[in-house]
């Protein structure tokens, strides 16, 4: 698999949406599970819960880090990835397959218009994100 | 990606983990390895075979003269006058109201002859410390620049050693040390460590220390050798309940309510903190130093506050998840009346209240040399 596969659209704050008409599934990226580290804690909302493009949805700890979760699209939870609660590496094991981490039935699909491609996110690894 | 900080310090093995791909951190002033494949399997490696640690940030003060012994009574809280050449003793250096300026251990390398090492972020501070309170005939010297230190860890560190040492290693019991060669290069090999394995940590000098480093990695690949960073370091002894300075216990906590008061021993005559710490004794302790494990899904951490009834009582000190107890765990102060094995907490994450639980520590079963 692509360390960015291109028919996903990417945030600045390294999560992955992946589009299919009114919904998205969504997970963090190769990029960011590296920079975490072992995931060992996967905090999701519920389903039903309503979540909002680049706000806060959960939250991600390694054994060093705690960081934030923002949502790609704004929308309702449809689906939770419950698996993580018990094998929350794999986050780190399968970013984009097993370890996605909620699905959005979405309010404003044109949202994603505002989403980086994957080239551009290379791209912006690359200067800001790279570090 | 990240940028070298020319402000940091750096160890002897600095380039050599910069080739093994590290991902280096700032800690306590110095560039050091956090990890090299992932904490959780640096853990593992420890626990099931043998690890290798840069620990050469840590300190070294040696003091030699025939008042050695006596001016380390009135530094340190531990007796000294029980320590053997050859032997190694957990000891602490104390304020005068109790408060604790660093944890460290004690070598007696001759009768006239001591080697303390302390902490790497504490080096400056226990050095004017140590200055300041030494009187008598006593020479005291930091060798911290000059000193490599590696860490040996886990049930084949002996094996290692073994092979590629000019001294029978075996043959050193836990909290014993004997100067050896390792690799060619002399040095101390001590039997003692921070993780709850059994294994050695090796004193060096700071120029003989990469070929020490890369000769335990080439011979240990048989014995899975692998090299440990901070990040692991910092779960194995979270397992262990072995208190880390500046986390757990700092110039605010005294030795008795951080559940180090078997290495405060009064009787021995005076010494810095004695005076506190009698006080505190006779006073009896507000609040102690736990383990605990989490009852609901939530990671403990640093600072978190420790709640009971809805109420702050206490402050989570260290938290994690612990690999090979696979259980998310941390250590933190609660009042005494709530410090029982058992007693039910709850820690304060993000704002809501966790289930925890007191437990019994150490997490982990340790495996040292006994």
């Amino acid at each position: 698999m692509a360390t960015y596969p291109a028919e996903l659209r990417y945030t600045r704050e390294h999560e992955w949406a992946k589009v299919e008409g009114k919904r998205a599934r969504v997970g963090i990226t190769h990029y960011a599970q590296d920079q975490l580290g072992d995931v060992v804690f996967v905090e999701l909302p519920k389903v039903g819960a309503k979540v909002t493009q680049l706000q806060t949805f959960g939250v991600v700890e390694s054994v060093k880090a705690v960081s934030d979760l923002f949502a790609p699209l704004s929308g309702v939870v449809t689906e939770v990835n419950q698996e993580l609660t018990q094998q929350p590496e794999r986050v780190n094991r399968d970013p984009y397959g097993t370890g996605w981490l909620i699905v959005i039935e979405l309010s404003n699909p044109a949202e994603a218009d505002k989403l980086m491609s994957a080239q551009q996110y290379e791209e912006f690894l690359k200067t800001a994100g790279g570090h | 990606m990240t940028q070298p900080d020319t402000a940091l310090k750096r160890t002897p093995l600095h380039a050599a983990h910069v080739r093994l791909g590290a991902r280096m951190i700032p800690f306590g002033g110095w560039d050091m390895p956090v990890q090299y494949a992932g904490i959780v399997e640096e853990h593992r490696a420890v626990r099931n075979a043998v690890g290798c640690f840069d620990v050469s940030h840590m300190g070294e003060f040696e003091f030699r003269g025939p008042d050695a012994q006596r001016a380390l009574q009135r530094l340190t809280t531990n007796d000294v006058s029980t320590l053997g050449v050859g032997q190694v003793q957990y000891s602490l250096l104390c304020y005068e109201d109790g408060g604790i300026v660093d944890d460290l251990t004690l070598y007696r390398l001759a009768d006239d002859h001591y080697m303390m090492t302390v902490n790497a972020s504490n080096i400056d501070k226990d050095w004017a410390w140590v200055r300041r309170h030494l009187d008598g005939r006593v020479d005291a010297r930091n060798v911290s620049e000059e000193t490599g230190l590696i860490a040996v860890q886990g049930p084949h560190a002996e094996r290692l050693v073994g092979r590629l040492s000019d001294v029978d290693v075996a043959g050193i019991e836990y909290y014993h040390f004997r100067q050896g060669r390792v690799a060619g290069v002399a040095g101390i090999i001590s039997r003692t460590g921070y993780t709850g394995e059994d294994g050695f940590e090796l004193y060096l000098p700071a120029a003989g220390t990469e070929t020490v480093w890369e000769r335990l990695l080439a011979e240990g690949k048989r014995d899975g050798a692998v090299p440990i960073g901070l990040g692991a370091r910092d779960t194995l002894r979270l397992e262990m309940k072995y208190a880390l300075y500046g986390n757990d216990i700092d110039e605010t906590t005294n030795p008795l309510e951080a559940g180090l008061g078997w290495v405060v021993k009064p009787a021995k005559g005076d010494f810095v903190g004695r005076a506190a710490t009698e006080a505190l004794r006779a006073a009896g302790l507000r609040r102690r130093l736990v383990g605990f494990e989490m009852v609901e899904r939530a990671v403990a951490r640093h600072g978190y506050p420790i709640l009971d009834g809805g109420a702050s009582v206490g402050v989570v000190t260290s938290g994690s998840y612990g690999p090979s107890v696979d259980k998310y765990i941390g250590i933190g102060y609660v009042p005494t009346a709530l410090a029982a094995v058992g007693s039910a907490i709850a820690v304060e994450v993000r704002g809501r209240g966790q289930a925890a639980r007191v437990v019994k520590t150490p997490f982990h079963p340790p495996r040292v040399k006994r």
